[in-house]
């Protein structure tokens, strides 16, 4: 495979679920705003740029912080590169320079998501963005059901490859933004808006009733942090992302009988999380530990480019 | 226009008797409401936007990716039909590719004084850099379109022939597509030659001119990138062909040798299937600034190490000045009166023709011997006296620059439009493929038709579209 190509398959996986991840935080951001006073409704507003990484770029564009030009910042703004809106340019951009290593059903799902946000400038009120999220939603799964149905070969782990390191870094980004709910074992449960905000946090990465299934307990702070850092039953959680990252790069190494440092950092990092629990996490510093994850992510991503000659 | 013109349906009796063979799709289009042919029309258009098989025009920016209209009421030809145009096109490719191979070698049309040498010579599609260069197995021209305009039952002409990168043969496959799965039951009614088999020949004919010393040789496909207005047409022959899709920027040369870079490393190349022109191939000897092209790929190419498909310089066979002068050149190489006339063509570089051009600018069509997609041309009796007096100092300023031919009375075929089914101008380009081992040509080709009532341009930067084009097997034509 060209490497121009994997490159392409690679982001088009990680602008994919970036979009997803978006979608999501908008949802639920809008959910946790209903239920609170002005307040609180404009922090949620504010926490969901910080998740987003986008605080000072939203400054910068010169916007009152509004819940919906905030809206309109992450779903639609062309000048936000990392809007739902410019993620789907991007992942369309590389499928269609990447067109023959992907499925018809797949490119197609790329394409309509595309389609369903350019000609839109605005998301409307709360109602309008709910569908407009709900839309969106409904193509990213189309497109990972069109991904689960590829051969198991290079085409397949790169664009999954992408996924699962945006994935990661998306979970360790909500939990960092939001460590500061996350009590250590043996806090008192707070009131009302801490019990929204993790419900919160557990809809943005589609975790509300697999909570329930997992702990069979009400909803307690250290067990959803639990839950996103160290269960591997949960998709999105950090250690299921790096256990999965290690197995596509293993897949990759199979085929052609070489590893390199990617594999060295992804396993590297997985035996470390095997290593320790949730109560280490806490009394080491929970933010530590995710700002410590990030970096790994990125130092990840750049072997990958590295040894894949991205180029 | 349209009503003088000869309709492929109804010959010239204005929709009151089809032509012989011809009485079934008069029935159907008779038959299948026009709702119904809209609804069917509209689910294929929504098929490509969804496909992506899209074009970009020139001048616009990304989000102006256009579908080009497709047609719903398809085009037919008969056996008999196919079979004389066959073997007029493959008679014009041979002659073709025997001329390319000798303005580049002995120059013997030359010294014959059968074309002009300065033409030749002094022509910017000659390409120097290639005199003396054989390519492998002395093919030049492996794949062209040649452009058919039809006037009468029997009277087809050349327009034009496309010896660079000819684009339009996913057309040709994607539209078939479309009306095996809207209109299956016209292939119960006739019997349809399939055109599928495009891609594996142009397989074929890619891998029979690799490098003779190349023993599993790989092929790929290099396209200009995503923003190129062909770019659909090339990621789907690659993917048909099996093939991978490269831009410039994926391959390199190393010591004369075509290298592609893989997650795996190199990997060597020997056959390029190119569908980027001559001028960007190699920045080290064309386009300085091309950031398209291949560095050092005209040397690799020159040392015999890469195949180049189509071989860079045929342009000079498909060159309009070069154009007037293919009936000469067709009887000078194959011995015999070409099978597929020209367009009577004046050369307004020889002065008796241009003072007859300058008299009768509003009848002509006057073109840019260097000019392609519709640009650069009058269409006399289309045009208003203002923009022929500004064409006439244009042209008086540079006649050699310019061709004019009449306006040929082009056939019509049923279109579906918004005032119900109406005769619309069309053109053909069928693609020939030259390959080691001989000529193919795939039973059917692509059919521009123009939608706006009375025009004569097909083009699809000017509004025109395409129909599938049903070549029928030899029982099934009447």
């Amino acid at each position: 495979m060209l490497s121009r190509t994997a490159s392409n398959l690679y982001w088009i996986g990680r602008y994919m679920e970036r979009a997803e991840f978006t979608t999501r935080l908008i949802e639920a951001t809008i959910r946790l705003s209903s239920l609170s006073g002005d307040a609180q409704a404009a922090q949620a507003w504010r926490s969901a740029l910080a998740v987003m990484g986008e605080m000072a770029a939203f400054k910068r564009w010169g916007e009152n912080f509004t819940p919906f030009n905030i809206s309109r910042y992450l779903t639609l703004a062309e000048e936000n590169p990392n809007s739902v809106r410019s993620c789907l340019h991007l992942a369309r951009s590389n499928a269609r320079a990447a067109r023959t290593a992907l499925t018809r059903e797949a490119w197609e799902a790329i394409n309509r998501a595309w389609l369903s946000v350019r000609g839109r400038s605005s998301p409307g009120g709360a109602q309008a963005t709910l569908n407009m999220v709900e839309a969106i939603k409904a193509e990213t799964r189309g497109f990972e059901g069109a991904v689960a149905r590829m051969l198991r070969k290079e085409a397949y782990w790169f664009l999954r490859l992408g996924s699962v390191i945006e994935r990661g870094d998306n979970t360790a980004r909500l939990l960092d933004v939001k460590y500061y709910l996350l009590l250590p074992r043996g806090e008192e449960v707070g009131g009302a808006l801490d019990r929204d905000q993790w419900t919160t946090i557990l809809h943005t990465v589609s975790a509300r009733t697999a909570y329930r299934h997992i702990y069979q307990d009400a909803l307690k702070p250290w067990l959803v942090a639990d839950l996103l850092v160290f269960r591997r039953e949960l998709p999105r959680s950090l250690l299921a992302s790096t256990a999965e990252a290690v197995e596509l790069l293993s897949d990759l190494g199979d085929r052609s009988g070489r590893q390199g440092e990617a594999d060295r950092l992804a396993r590297q990092r997985e035996r470390e999380m095997l290593d320790t629990d949730m109560d280490a996490v806490f009394a080491k510093g929970l933010h530590q530990f995710l700002a410590r994850f990030i970096a790994d992510s990125s130092a990840l991503d750049r072997a990958i480019a590295a040894q894949f000659r991205f180029g | 226009m349209a009503s003088k013109a000869f309709d492929e349906l109804w010959g010239t009796s204005r929709g009151r008797k089809p032509r012989q063979g011809f009485e079934p799709l008069a029935q159907w289009i008779a038959e299948t409401p026009a709702a119904e042919l809209d609804r069917r029309q509209q689910a294929a258009e929504t098929a490509f936007r969804t496909l992506g098989i899209t074009f970009n025009v020139y001048g616009d920016d990304e989000a102006a990716e256009r579908i080009i209209p497709f047609d719903i009421v398809p085009r037919i030809f008969t056996a008999a039909e196919w079979a004389r145009l066959s073997e007029g096109l493959e008679q014009r490719v041979w002659a073709i590719n025997a001329f390319i191979a000798d303005v580049y070698g002995e120059r013997k049309i030359l010294a014959d004084g059968i074309v002009p040498a300065d033409i030749v010579l002094a022509n910017p599609q000659y390409c120097v850099q290639l005199a003396g260069a054989k390519p492998p197995h002395g093919v030049h021209a492996h794949i062209c379109g040649i452009d058919l305009v039809r006037t009468g039952p029997d009277d087809f002409f050349v327009l034009e022939d496309n010896c660079r990168t000819p684009s339009g043969v996913s057309y040709m496959l994607e539209n078939r597509e479309a009306m095996l799965r809207l209109c299956p039951e016209l292939f119960d009614i006739f019997p349809v030659r399939p055109v599928d088999t495009y891609p594996d020949l142009l397989r074929d004919t890619l891998f029979s001119v690799a490098p003779p010393d190349a023993r599993n040789p790989v092929g790929v496909l290099l396209t200009p990138g995503h923003f190129n207005s062909a770019y659909y047409e090339h990621s789907f022959l690659a993917d048909n062909m099996g093939i991978e899709l490269v831009e410039g920027s994926d391959l390199e040369v190393d010591d004369d040798l075509v290298w592609m870079r893989t997650i795996d490393g190199r990997v060597r190349v020997d056959v390029i299937y190119r569908r980027i022109d001559d001028d960007f191939l190699d920045p080290l000897i064309f386009n300085r600034n091309s950031l398209l092209g291949v560095p050092g790929l005209m040397a690799a190419y020159l040392a015999g190490n890469v195949s180049l498909v189509n071989a860079p310089g045929t342009g000079i066979a498909d060159d309009k000045a070069i154009y007037s002068y293919m009936p000469e050149i067709v009887r000078y190489y194959a011995g015999e009166e070409p099978k597929l006339p020209n367009v009577q063509t004046f050369r307004c570089r020889e002065p008796e023709a241009l003072s007859y051009v300058l008299d009768h600018l509003g009848e002509l069509v006057v073109k840019l011997v260097d000019g392609s997609g519709g640009y650069g041309m009058l269409v006399g009796p289309a045009s208003t006296a203002k923009q022929i007096e500004k064409f006439r100092a244009a042209l008086m300023a540079e006649p050699h620059r310019y061709i004019a031919q009449p306006t040929l009375a082009l056939s019509t075929v049923p279109t579906l439009t918004d005032s119900g089914i109406v005769p619309r101008h069309v053109d053909f380009r069928p693609f020939v493929l030259t390959g080691a081992e001989g000529m193919k040509t795939v039973p059917g080709g692509l059919t521009r038709v123009a939608l706006p009532e009375g025009s004569l341009v097909v083009n699809s930067s000017q509004g025109g579209g395409t129909k599938d084009s049903m070549i029928l097997l030899a029982d099934g034509s009447g």
